[in-house]
C-alpha cells in the first residue's frame, strides 16, 4: 500500500502503430495532469511497423497506472506496461566535448577511459568528444568529473529499457491482428499482478 | 497557378473513364454507405470540392445548413443521441474547423459518436499560414477520440471507414478528418467502399471475464441494502431491455446520472431518482448506507460523487464499463465487470436470485415524502407568487405525458428539467452533462428532431444559454424542421446566481442579463410564439405551443430568485445534501 502512495521513477513501455500526431496524444496525457516527463525515446521495436516508446516518468504507482490506461485507450495503442527501475534494463547514452589540450595536460586519459567506462569518438587538435552509457549516476558522474577541465559540451540520450521479464511482442502482435484475440490481449494487464509482466 | 490546377482536374474528369472518382465524390458515397442520410455543414473556400460533390448527392443527404459550426455540432450531438446513429458535420479550414471544438469536447466527454470532416488547405500549403489554415489536427486531438490528416484522394475511403468504426464501437465519441483541398479535388481509380469491421491497436470491448461476472452476481446476491446507479452506458449499449430484467430480478433500486435518464421509465417502481448535485434526496443519502452498489455505464463524474473520500465508504463496489479507463479511476472498485452491458448484464442477471428489497426500497420512497413536503411540493405546486421552472415542467409532463423528447440548456433550467421531466421513453432527455455547454440546447434540438422526426421535441433554453446560439433560429427556419422553445426566463445567470447568493454573500456579479424581445425574434425568423407570465396562462400556452403546426417559441417569465434544491454543495459528501 505504502508503494502507491511514494513517489518513484517508472518506465513506460508503449508500443504503438507508426502514425503521425500520435507522440502528440501520448504527451498530452501528461501535460493535461500537469506530469513532467523525465525522459521520452521513440524507437523501432523488435516487430517491424510497431514503433516503441520509453517514457520516464517520477510519480506514485497510483498516478502512472492511471495514465498508463489512458494512453492505452488511444486508438493506435497496441499495449502499454510500467516498471520500477528495478524491473528493467536500462541505458542513457552521453556525449561530452572536452577542449584536448586541456584534457591532455591534466588528466591520465587512459584511467578515465577505464573509471569511466567512457570511449573516445572524436579527437581533434583543439577538442575531443567523449561518449558514456550507463545509468545517469554514471553519466552524471563524468560529467562532474570533467566540469573543472572546461566541459564545453554536454547531452544526453533519453533512457531506452529492455523489461526483464519479457518474452517481446512478436507473440502479441499475432494475437491483436486476430479480429477475436485471445485473452491476454484483450484483458487488462493490472488484474495478475503476482504474474510476469507479458503474460498479463 | 492553383485554380488552373483545379481547373483542369475538372475537365480532365469528363474524359476520363467512370471508375474515376474525386476525393470528394469518394467521401460522399463513402457516407451513404455507412447508411448516412443527414449532414450538418456550413461550405467554405477549403471544402468547396465537397459541397460541389453534395450538389449530385443532396437526394441522398440531406445538408442542414446552420448558422455557426458549433451549432452543427451540437445538431449532430443531438441526432446521434436521438436516433442512436452517427451524427456526421461538414466544416471549413479555419475558422470553420476550430467552431467545431466546443461540440468535439462537448461529444468527448459525453461520448457521442460523431464524425466531422473538415475542409483543409492544399497539402502543399501546410505550414504556410496560408489563408484559413489552422492546425486543427494538433488542436483537436485532445478533444477527439480519433482525428487523421488527408492529404491524397487515396486514403479518403479507408480514413472514413476506420472514422466510423472508431466513432461508433466501444465507448463512442468523436471523430475528425480533415482532408486538404488537393484530396477532394484529385481523381483516382477507386475500388468499392468497405467498411472497417477491424483496427489492430483497438479494442473496443474488453473480454468479459466470467469469474468477474460469478464475484458480482455473489455480492448482489448477498447484498442486504443494493442500489444501482446507472448512466448513458446503459442507453448507448441498447441494454435498456437487459438492464430493465437485471434490476427487476433482484429487485435493485436503481438511480440514474442525467445522462441515463430514461433508461428505464421514470415511473418504474425501481427507479428511485436522480443521482447528483441537484439529484434527488434518497439515492444522495443512500449511497452512503448501501451495503452494494452497483455501477452501470456511468464514470462517477465528481457533479456525481460529490466528495470522493467520502463517497460510498461502507459499499462493496461494482463496476460494470467498456472502458478499462475508467474502472478505479475515481472509485476503487471490488468487482470490475469489463465489457459491454448489453452482454454482461444478461449474464449476470442469469445468475441473480429473484428478490425483492421491499423494505430498503421503501427507504428511498421515505425520503421522497421528505423531499416532496419539503422542497419539489412547493416547486411544482406553488400556490401563489411567480411561475416557478418546476410548476412549468410538471405542467408540460401533463401535456406530453412523458412522450416526447426534452432536450436542455445547461444552467438551472436544465437541473430543473432534468429532475421534473417524465421520461417513458430511452433517449429521450438529451442534454450536456459533462461539459455543461451553454448553448447546446437550440441546436441539440435541432438535431434531436431530425433523429426522432415522429417525436415531439421540447428545447427548455435559460435567457442566458438562449442567447449564446439563438443564431439557429435561421437553420430551424430555412430547415423548416419543427422544434418547439420554452425559454424559461428569470432574467438571470440563475445557476451562478445561486451559487453567489449561496457561498459569496449576495454578491451578484455580472449575473444579471438582458435579453431581446424573444417572440419579436422569432417572429422575424417566422417562428409564432408569445411571453407569459401568469399561472392561469400557463396550461393554455404550452397546449398552443404543442399543438402549433411548426416550430414555435414560449418564453416563461419565472421567478428571478429561485434556487434549485436539494443540492449537494461542492466539496461535500452526498449525505450532506440539503433540502434548502
Amino acid at each position: 500500500m505504502e508503494s502507491k502512495i511514494e513517489k518513484k521513477e517508472f518506465n513506460i513501455t508503449v508500443y504503438t502503430e507508426n502514425q503521425i500526431g500520435l507522440l502528440n496524444r501520448i504527451a498530452i496525457i501528461f501535460s493535461r495532469r500537469k506530469l513532467n516527463i523525465i525522459s521520452l525515446n521513440t524507437s523501432p521495436s523488435e516487430v517491424e511497423s510497431i514503433h516503441r516508446f520509453n517514457i520516464v516518468i517520477h510519480e506514485t504507482e497510483e498516478v502512472v497506472k492511471k495514465v498508463a490506461r489512458q494512453i492505452e485507450k488511444q486508438v493506435e495503442v497496441l499495449k502499454v506496461y510500467f516498471n520500477t527501475n528495478e524491473e528493467i534494463i536500462w541505458q542513457e547514452l552521453a556525449l561530452y566535448k572536452v577542449p584536448t589540450d586541456v584534457i591532455t595536460e591534466h588528466v591520465s586519459v587512459e584511467r578515465l577511459l577505464r573509471a569511466y567506462g567512457a570511449r573516445a569518438v572524436v579527437i581533434r587538435k583543439d577538442y575531443t568528444v567523449f561518449e558514456a552509457t550507463g545509468h545517469r549516476e554514471e553519466t552524471e558522474a563524468l560529467v562532474d568529473f570533467l566540469q573543472p577541465y572546461g566541459l564545453i559540451e554536454f547531452v544526453r540520450s533519453a533512457r531506452v529499457a529492455i523489461i526483464k521479464a519479457s518474452d517481446g511482442f512478436h507473440a502479441k502482435l499475432r494475437e491483436f491482428e486476430r479480429l477475436e484475440p485471445g485473452e491476454q490481449v484483450a484483458e487488462n494487464e493490472y488484474l495478475n499482478k503476482g504474474q510476469k509482466v507479458f503474460t498479463m | 497557378m492553383l485554380q488552373k490546377d483545379a481547373l483542369l482536374t475538372r475537365t480532365e474528369e469528363t474524359v476520363i473513364t467512370t471508375e474515376q472518382l474525386s476525393g470528394s465524390e469518394i467521401l460522399l458515397k463513402g457516407l451513404i454507405a455507412e447508411g448516412v442520410d443527414t449532414i450538418f455543414g456550413y461550405p467554405g473556400g477549403a471544402i468547396m470540392p465537397i459541397y460541389d460533390a453534395l450538389y449530385d448527392y443532396h437526394d441522398q443527404l440531406k445538408h442542414i445548413l446552420v448558422r455557426h459550426e458549433q451549432g452543427a455540432t451540437h445538431a449532430a450531438q443531438g441526432y446521434a443521441r436521438t436516433s442512436g446513429k452517427v451524427g456526421v458535420v461538414f466544416a471549413t479550414s479555419g475558422p470553420g474547423a476550430t467552431n467545431l471544438i466546443t461540440g468535439l469536447a462537448d461529444a468527448q466527454i459525453d461520448s457521442t459518436p460523431m464524425v466531422c470532416i473538415t475542409g483543409q488547405v492544399y497539402a502543399h500549403l501546410l505550414g504556410t499560414d496560408a489563408f484559413q489554415e489552422t492546425d486543427v489536427i494538433n488542436i483537436t486531438t485532445p478533444v477527439t477520440k480519433w482525428n487523421y490528416q488527408v492529404t491524397d484522394a487515396s486514403e479518403i475511403a479507408e480514413a472514413l471507414a476506420k472514422g466510423f468504426h472508431i466513432a461508433k464501437t466501444g465507448r463512442p465519441g468523436p471523430v475528425l478528418i480533415d482532408i486538404t483541398k488537393n484530396a477532394q479535388l484529385q481523381l483516382i481509380e477507386t475500388a468499392a467502399y468497405e467498411k472497417c469491421k477491424h483496427i489492430r491497436s483497438y479494442r473496443p470491448t474488453p473480454i468479459i471475464r466470467t469469474q468477474f461476472i460469478e464475484q458480482a452476481a455473489a455480492l448482489i446476491n448477498q447484498a442486504q441494502k443494493p442500489f444501482v446507479l446507472f448512466g448513458q452506458g446503459v442507453l448507448l449499449g441498447h441494454a435498456e431491455q437487459e438492464f430493465k430484467a437485471f434490476v427487476e430480478k433482484a429487485g435493485l433500486p436503481a438511480a440514474w446520472t442525467i445522462m441515463g435518464a430514461g433508461a428505464i421509465p421514470t415511473d418504474h417502481p425501481l427507479n428511485v431518482g436522480m443521482l447528483g448535485m441537484h439529484g434527488n434526496y434518497g439515492p444522495n443519502v443512500m449511497t452512503n448506507e448501501c451495503d452494494v452498489l452497483i455501477a452501470v455505464g456511468m464514470r462517477f463524474d465528481d457533479r456525481v460523487t460529490g466528495r470522493l473520500d467520502k463517497y460510498a465508504k461502507q459499499a462493496k463496489v461494482i463496476h460494470l464499463d467498456i472502458d478499462p479507463a475508467e474502472i478505479d479511476k475515481n472509485v476503487k472498485t471490488t468487482v470490475p465487470v469489463w465489457g459491454d452491458c448489453k452482454e454482461t448484464l444478461p449474464m449476470i442477471t442469469a445468475l441473480l436470485e429473484q428478490k425483492s428489497h421491499d423494505a430498503w426500497l421503501q427507504r428511498f420512497r421515505d425520503f421522497d415524502q421528505e423531499e416532496m413536503s419539503q422542497c419539489i411540493d412547493a416547486e411544482i405546486h406553488p400556490k401563489e407568487g411567480q411561475l416557478t421552472m418546476g410548476e412549468v415542467i410538471n405542467q408540460l409532463n401533463q401535456l406530453t405525458n412523458g412522450d416526447a423528447i426534452i432536450v436542455t440548456d445547461v444552467g438551472q433550467h436544465q437541473m430543473v428539467a432534468c429532475r421534473y421531466a417524465k421520461f417513458n421513453h430511452t433517449r429521450s432527455n438529451i442534454t450536456s452533462g459533462g461539459l455543461g455547454t451553454m448553448g447546446f440546447g437550440l441546436p441539440a434540438a435541432i438535431g434531436a428532431k431530425f433523429g426522432a422526426p415522429n417525436k415531439t421535441v421540447v428545447a427548455v433554453i435559460g435567457d442566458g444559454g438562449f442567447q449564446m446560439t439563438l443564431q439557429e433560429l435561421g437553420t430551424i427556419m430555412q430547415s423548416g424542421i419543427e422544434v418547439k422553445i420554452m425559454i424559461l426566463n428569470n432574467q438571470f445567470l440563475g445557476m451562478v446566481r445561486q451559487w453567489q447568493e449561496l457561498f459569496n454573500d449576495r454578491r451578484y456579479s455580472f449575473v444579471d442579463i438582458t435579453s431581446p424581445d424573444f417572440v419579436a425574434l422569432a417572429k422575424s425568423y417566422s417562428i409564432e410564439g408569445q411571453r407569459i407570465s401568469e399561472r392561469s396562462d400557463l396550461k393554455g400556452a404550452l397546449k398552443t405551443m404543442l399543438d402549433h403546426k411548426g416550430s414555435y417559441l414560449l418564453e416563461v417569465m419565472v421567478t428571478k430568485e429561485n434556487n434549485v434544491f436539494p443540492m449537494v454543495p461542492q466539496g461535500c459528501s452526498v449525505s450532506e445534501i440539503r433540502l434548502k
